[in-house]
């Protein structure tokens, strides 16, 4: 319960404290209260905690560290981004709508009902259409909010539908009640499959699997850089943890009939990405696709049994290589054609850590990418789903191709490259990030002793 | 203990580079002799039969399946003397050279040392895919940042992703074996494995087939290997062909003959890729005239010798594999050194330009003839035991290979003594200015001169090694 006040609360001091004229503060008020947040997590370690009634809101362990994740994730991403804020002049704001999402990311991780799933879809999405769009004067900025507005809001559109269904055959919106019903059943109705499949579209369109992820290189190119970075990192994050608490949970009947279209799913995801993100030439696009491509991944691991740990993993892995990649793209934004083009001239950290991301992000060792990818397939091989395993093999090669074609241009040489300069703490904050990258993988080992 | 000292010498010393990069060189120096001495010490342990330190095992990993399990025993003892040996031959040669950002240069080598060590460590074969992945990461940046050739770009492109596609059919195979077994150890995975239905072991082998194929590399699958040598820093290149591709055919024989022996007993049509692939490799390197690309392919001839005898999996196979590979080792060391002096002396490695070097150069040119006399096999060089043992076992599977792939020792003498004709005999080339050997460098080829004559006139020295923990620990 703290933890969403406590959120909620950050969003309304940010602005505050912009009314207040304290706006040098900003930054090291959020920074502080996410170090809180991730404090309270730590504190409320094993217990189970229910506000609002029996259901509404369940903290329980998984809750607590999907939600401990999505913290450390933002946490960074603040780091990171704030030299980029610093010369915006609505900058708090603009940090207001981000804690604000992340409120809605914090109910994503811990509801235990329908409508609390509702209002965390729409909490975390509707300060992204905004953010989207914030670059006011730019075209495709603005192009890029109203285009994810248009489409999120349909999406959520059929979520709402398919949430209404499911209550009017099963009468309720507790998730409790509803297990229970369907337990009971044993046989279920149409209109319940309906409604199920539903969700599952509206979820689809979030997380941007295939065939609902045409939207996803426009708005991604669009919108400014380190709002991508926030979009594809913690607002995918949240949304899957749902979709994962509601598909191996409750909905776990609609997964075992239907697990061989979901898997095809996954399949068309992975393929239809990795293949239009060889022929991309812009990197914000083509890491557009391999969000997409992820997205795959993500989605199989309802099918396979995985466990939320190994899906967090995941969702951590790739999203500390997400803002690494896309705040490294941030950077060089400003140096005219082909800004990636010998940046290890302009700043080795940048370069390195820029390698390593899309090295994660391909899934070779030793980066933890690997492993969270090696969970999946493992999980999956366990399940007999062996044509998805392939499929995921020779995409995975597909997708080194263009990772490491991204990365060589890194390190081809240039003349007169002037410095990029970062500040220590952007720098070391590079650095530790990198360095995660490899230590996950050391991490994984133990993972099981949470 | 001391294979956790073998594992992490050379990448703790790698990242005290990073920290302190004005010691780099000394840092270098002092990781990779430790490392060199601990590792003399663990063949010296297995000699006298002591394993009690040999063994490491961090326990199960439960969310993995796998255990941090390392030991050094028969198999991977020569191996890892092999990978710590070489290591400050390659440190001398990447100091030797005036370049940019060295200590980074030589942390890169220190890390890529470390993975490879961490594969022929590994007593759990996830841990020995993800070093076997790992020691491509540093490679790559070394070819990257270092190169000096125009589309090094493109080379290391087609290298890194071809061999990882290859690796994933690898672990494909780990996966589908480890269904049926209790963990990722390799004990574990050999008795699991050596239960499948012949069919099941046959699509098993071919996965780990493709994966060590690429690696080795064996025809058609050799394509990345020439321009990769040739591309690289020297550093790079004998890391590349003196240690890394060992880790492939350290795998065939320890984890892939064992894992799956009905499947590796039905692989006549691999088999045949090798003899294909040395006889290839031989006629290209005929036409060579760049001395790295010469020393390139003769490379992929003689460890198609190496994966042809392991396949033939006949007595003497084991003994001649692991004595090829690490006399492999050192004279792709010494090739390699001999062809970045001439490089750095006259600017290019083409043979064919050079000639009559020996007037002036005498030790030089008995160095190198020495060097060259042991890749040719002759008797009484390291390059003889191990072909010798490996062309025997090879006759008793199938004589009609073993005379086919006998032709590379032929070749091989041609195209061979053609090169070093070609340097050192002949008419003095006056307007060539050709700079004395220096002392170390004299001492470098020197040492490896008497360690191929040693092992070729008492191989005894190492095989020894190998009964010895045969007798202990078995494969």
């Amino acid at each position: 319960m703290k933890e969403l006040l406590l959120t909620a609360l950050l969003g309304i001091g940010v602005l505050v404290l912009d009314i207040l004229n304290l706006k040098k503060y900003v930054l090291p008020f959020i920074l502080l209260a996410l170090a809180t947040l991730v404090g309270f997590i730590a504190a409320d370690w094993g217990t189970v905690e229910t506000p609002f009634g029996q259901t509404m809101l369940v903290y329980e362990n998984g809750a607590n560290l999907a939600l401990g994740v999505f913290a450390v994730v933002l946490f960074f991403w603040f780091i990171l981004s704030s030299s980029y804020f610093k010369q915006h002049e609505g900058k708090t704001d603009l940090y207001a709508l981000v804690v604000f999402s992340f409120c809605g990311a914090g109910l994503l991780a811990s509801f235990g009902n329908m409508a609390m799933l509702f209002l965390g879809v729409e909490i975390l999405s509707i300060p992204v259409y905004v953010l989207a769009a914030s670059k006011k004067h730019d075209l495709a900025s603005n192009e890029s909010g109203f285009k994810y507005f248009i489409l999120g809001s349909v999406a959520s559109a059929i979520l709402l539908f398919g949430i209404t269904l499911v209550y009017g055959a099963t009468g309720s919106f507790d998730l409790a009640v509803i297990s229970n019903f369907i337990q009971d059943e044993k046989d279920a109705s149409i209109i319940m499959n309906v409604g199920i499949t539903m969700i599952l579209v509206g979820f689809l369109f979030k997380i941007s699997a295939a065939p609902f992820h045409i939207w996803t290189p426009d708005v991604y190119q669009g919108a400014p850089t380190w709002i991508t970075a926030f979009m594809s990192t913690i607002v995918k994050a949240a949304a899957m943890v749902a979709l994962f608490k509601l598909f191996t949970g409750p909905f776990q009947f609609y997964v075992e009939a239907n697990g061989y279209t979901i898997g095809v799913i996954a399949a068309v995801t992975l393929i239809a990405s990795n293949t239009a993100a060889l022929w991309q030439t812009d990197v914000k696009r083509m890491l557009a696709y391999s969000s997409i491509s992820h997205a795959g991944f993500l989605l199989s691991t309802i099918i396979g049994n995985a466990s939320l740990l190994s899906l967090l993993f995941y969702l951590l892995t790739y999203s500390i290589a997400g803002i690494i990649a896309f705040g490294v793209i941030k950077e060089t934004q400003t140096i005219g054609e082909n800004p990636l083009k010998g940046l290890y001239r302009r700043n080795g950290v940048l370069a390195f850590a820029f390698t390593a991301a899309l090295l994660s992000m391909a899934g070779i060792p030793p980066f933890s990418g690997f492993i969270a990818k090696y969970f999946v397939i493992a999980q999956l091989i366990e399940a007999k789903y062996f044509a998805l395993v392939v499929v995921m093999i020779i995409t995975s090669a597909i997708g080194a191709f263009y990772y490491l074609r991204a990365s060589l241009n890194v390190y081809q040489h240039i003349e007169n490259a002037g410095r990029i300069v970062l500040t220590p703490l952007v720098k070391w904050t590079y650095i530790l990030l990198t360095a995660l990258l490899v230590l996950l993988t050391v991490a994984a080992g133990y993972m099981h002793n949470l | 203990m001391l294979t956790l000292a073998l594992l992490f010498i050379p990448a703790f010393f790698g990242l005290m580079m990073f920290l302190s990069s004005d010691l780099s060189k000394k840092l270098a120096w002092v990781g990779s002799l430790l490392n060199a001495a601990v590792a003399i010490g663990a063949a010296v342990a297995v000699s006298y039969g002591k394993t009690e330190m040999l063994e490491f095992d961090g326990g199960n990993i439960a969310p993995l399946g796998a255990h941090f399990a390392l030991s050094i025993n028969a198999t991977s003892i020569l191996m890892v003397l092999l990978n710590a040996c070489l290591l400050p031959f390659i440190v001398h040669v990447a100091s030797k050279h005036e370049m940019r950002n060295e200590s980074a240069f030589l942390s890169l080598i220190l890390f890529m040392s470390s993975a490879m060590m961490g594969a022929f460590l590994a007593n759990d074969s996830f841990l020995f895919y993800i070093c076997y992945e790992a020691a491509l990461v540093p490679i790559y940046f070394i070819i990257l940042q270092w190169s000096t050739a125009e589309n090094k770009s493109k080379i290391v492109l087609k290298f890194f992703v071809y061999t990882l596609f290859a690796s994933l059919f690898m672990l494909f195979s780990l996966l589908y074996v480890r269904q049926f077994a209790d963990s990722f150890l390799i004990s574990d995975m050999i008795a699991a494995g050596s239960k499948l239905s012949q069919h099941e072991q046959v699509w098993v082998f071919a996965g780990f087939f493709i994966a060590f194929a690429v690696k080795i590399p064996i025809f058609p699958f050799h394509t990345w290997q020439p321009n990769t040598y040739k591309a690289a820093p020297t550093a790079g290149t004998m890391l590349l062909a003196a240690v890394m591709l060992k880790m492939a055919t350290y795998g065939l024989l320890r984890i892939t003959m064992p894992m799956v022996p009905a499947g590796a007993a039905n692989a006549d049509w691999a088999m045949w890729l090798c003899v294909i692939s040395i006889i290839y490799a031989s006629f290209v390197a005929l036409n060579q005239t760049s001395f790295k690309l010469l020393i390139a392919y003769s490379s992929i001839a003689h460890v198609g010798m190496i994966a042809l005898g392991i396949l033939a999996n006949g007595n003497t196979a084991y003994e001649g594999a692991l004595i090829e590979m690490v006399s492999h080792g050192a004279i792709a060391v010494g090739l390699f050194f001999i062809a970045d002096m001439i490089e750095s002396r006259v600017g290019h490695d083409h043979f064919n330009k050079l000639g009559g070097l020996r007037e002036k150069h005498p030790a030089f040119a008995f160095l190198f003839f020495v060097i060259v006399m042991a890749s040719v096999a002759l008797p009484v060089t390291s390059g003889f035991v191990g072909e010798f043992l490996l062309l025997q076992s090879v006759g008793s599977h199938n004589i009609v290979m073993a005379l086919l792939a006998g032709l590379t020792v032929v070749f091989g003498a041609v195209y061979m003594l053609r090169a070093f004709q070609s340097t050192m005999l002949g008419k003095h080339n006056t307007e060539l200015a050709f700079a004395e050997m220096t002392a170390s460098e004299k001492m470098v080829l020197t040492i490896l001169v008497i360690i191929t004559i040693a092992i070729g006139v008492y191989p005894g020295m190492l095989l020894d090694v190998v009964h010895k923990g045969l007798q202990l620990t078995g494969i």
